[in-house]
């Protein structure tokens, strides 16, 4: 598994410039200076040697950062600088899996099939960073389709939730508290994503940035919402 | 009297100009012409300067053009399409209002677009109106149905992409069609206004605003209450179509305006019921009809 760099990467040391930005942030990788005092740090391009456990739990690691980073959205750059695209795959083929299992056993009137998540959400989301980007957007196409993916979380979790409160019944109680709980992690995902996107648009065309991202994200919690167990 | 006050005779440009180079805070009035307005000699004085320039208002102009929409990029490349994204909220906004509420006076080309039609505009009102439609459209199906014992709820996913196809072709095609019907047009008649691609597009995805709110309107179970809706749509996006082209065809011979203007009308009352009769159902009143509405709500889609 090789370990994907960031374009600032490819300039070596190029972390140096900023790592005053992240003193409370940890980065992972060899994106900055090395921290901590393992010797293997000193061969920083060549991880063949090293234990596959050891691969794993790093790209896992930064996976599990950026988790942290969109739950509790405050303006930093992690999400940015080190984007990866592992964390977006992970989520975006859970909550395609989670949303089969529906009414889509016998007709084919029901929920969308895996392929149709996985094809909405990511060409919604490539399709945004190109609006953004076309707008005059400083971000960059990776960066931009990083952070979209990541603020899928907490509709992810809403999603498990909501098959949890299935499993109790499907009344109309229970359709108010899977209302509640899209509706809040909607607002959460729109929230986390514009605190890191807006940063990078004039200020006379943030409006135009965000309302794309409220309407892919409207869209993923009605799929979420709509959901409904095979009886 | 007209040789003497002549600002561009390079005698008056010169004595000026050393009195403005003697004297940068003094009023430059020459004494012969004390009769000429003061801020016209100042302004022939100022743009002495830039040269021999008979038109330095036109250069101006000259250079904007030249440095605005006409700069000739590929069409392939990234900034070909950035212009088109080159607005701002406040412009998104003004053009939406100007779509939904259709002025006698106010071509919309012309108020709004000025020169600087966008895609960002007809692509997101587009897209909004797909979503709107295939989600009201579930939800007012199942109030419809709510209660009834033989119907299970589906999110009918499908629908969207039906939704998609006959939105976009609306807004993209007919502007084709119709940018191609008036090229052909201009070409036997000379028309005063023409219009490009790209603008014929933008007043195409700008009038489809209107009926956002309408298809959410839609939900609400009440067939007079929908077709109250669908009439003030079609009047209001209809009516500024036909006023954003009459100018384009009025200098035409009038069979072929009526053609012209007809069919942009009809095409759109086509997609506005088009849309309502196959997305929305109507509410059942009888219940042994609920097997024949449910087997006949199987069927359509399926059929497609």
């Amino acid at each position: 598994m090789v370990y994907l760099l960031s374009e600032e990467a490819s300039r070596p040391f190029a972390g140096l410039s900023d790592v005053s930005i992240s003193e409370d942030i940890p980065v992972e990788g060899d994106i900055s200076v090395p921290v901590g005092p393992s010797t293997r740090r000193d061969e920083e391009f060549s991880t063949l040697d090293e234990p596959v456990k050891e691969t794993i739990l790093r790209d896992l690691r930064a996976v599990g950062n950026k988790f942290i980073h969109v739950l509790y959205p405050k303006r930093s750059t992690a999400l940015l600088r080190d984007w990866d695209l592992w964390g977006p795959l992970l989520l975006c083929v859970t909550l395609a899996l989670l949303l089969q299992g529906g009414a889509a056993d016998s007709d084919d009137q029901g929920g969308p099939q895996f392929a149709e998540v996985f094809v909405i959400i990511w060409f919604g989301s490539i399709i945004i960073t190109l609006n953004s980007k076309l707008l005059g957007g400083t971000i960059s196409f990776f960066q931009s389709l990083c952070v979209l993916g990541y603020c899928i979380l907490p509709l992810t979790v809403a999603m498990a939730v909501c098959r949890i409160v299935l499993v109790g019944g499907s009344g109309t109680v229970s359709f108010a508290v899977r209302l509640v709980v899209v509706t809040a992690s909607f607002g959460w995902s729109t929230f986390a994503s514009t605190a890191f996107l807006t940063d990078s648009q004039p200020a006379e065309r943030k409006a135009l940035v965000v309302y794309p991202v409220f309407l892919f994200y409207f869209v993923i919690g009605w799929m979420i919402l709509t959901f409904s167990p095979s009886q | 009297m007209a040789s003497t006050n002549d600002p561009f005779q390079f005698q008056e440009f010169e004595e000026a100009g050393n009195l403005l180079e003697a004297n940068r805070d003094a009023v430059t009035i020459s004494i012969e012409e004390d009769n000429i307005k003061p801020d016209k000699q100042r302004k022939a004085a100022g743009f002495t300067p830039d040269g021999d320039d008979e038109d330095p208002l036109a250069s101006d102009d000259k250079t904007e053009l030249l440095s605005g929409p006409n700069k000739s990029v590929p069409f392939w490349t990234f900034e070909y399409y950035q212009r088109f994204f080159d607005i701002e909220t406040h412009h998104v906004k003004e053009r939406i209002i100007g779509s939904v509420l259709p002025w006698p006076g106010k071509n919309f080309v012309h108020v709004h677009l000025r020169r600087n039609p966008d895609l960002y505009g007809p692509f997101w009102i587009c897209t909004t109106l797909v979503f709107a439609i295939a989600i009201s459209g579930n939800i007012s199906n199942f109030l419809v149905h709510l209660g009834k014992p033989n119907y299970k709820y589906t999110p009918e996913f499908r629908k969207v992409t039906i939704a998609a196809t006959a939105i976009f072709s609306y807004a993209w095609f007919v502007p084709l069609a119709l940018w191609g019907l008036l090229l052909w047009r201009n070409n036997k008649i000379m028309n005063l206004v023409s219009y490009s691609f790209m603008e014929i597009v933008c007043v195409y995805g700008y009038s489809l605003a209107i009926y956002i709110p309408a298809v959410v309107l839609w939900i609400i179970p009440y067939e007079w209450l929908r077709w109250c809706s669908i009439v003030v749509a079609v009047c209001l996006s209809g009516s500024v179509l036909v006023m954003t082209f009459w100018p384009a065809v009025r200098d035409d011979h009038p069979k072929v305006i009526i053609a012209i203007l007809s069919a942009i009308a009809v095409l759109n009352i086509l997609l506005a019921v088009g849309c309502k009769a196959y997305f929305f159902s109507k509410p059942e009143a009888v219940l042994p009809a609920d097997s024949s509405a449910a087997t006949g709500l199987t069927k359509a889609p399926s059929s497609t």
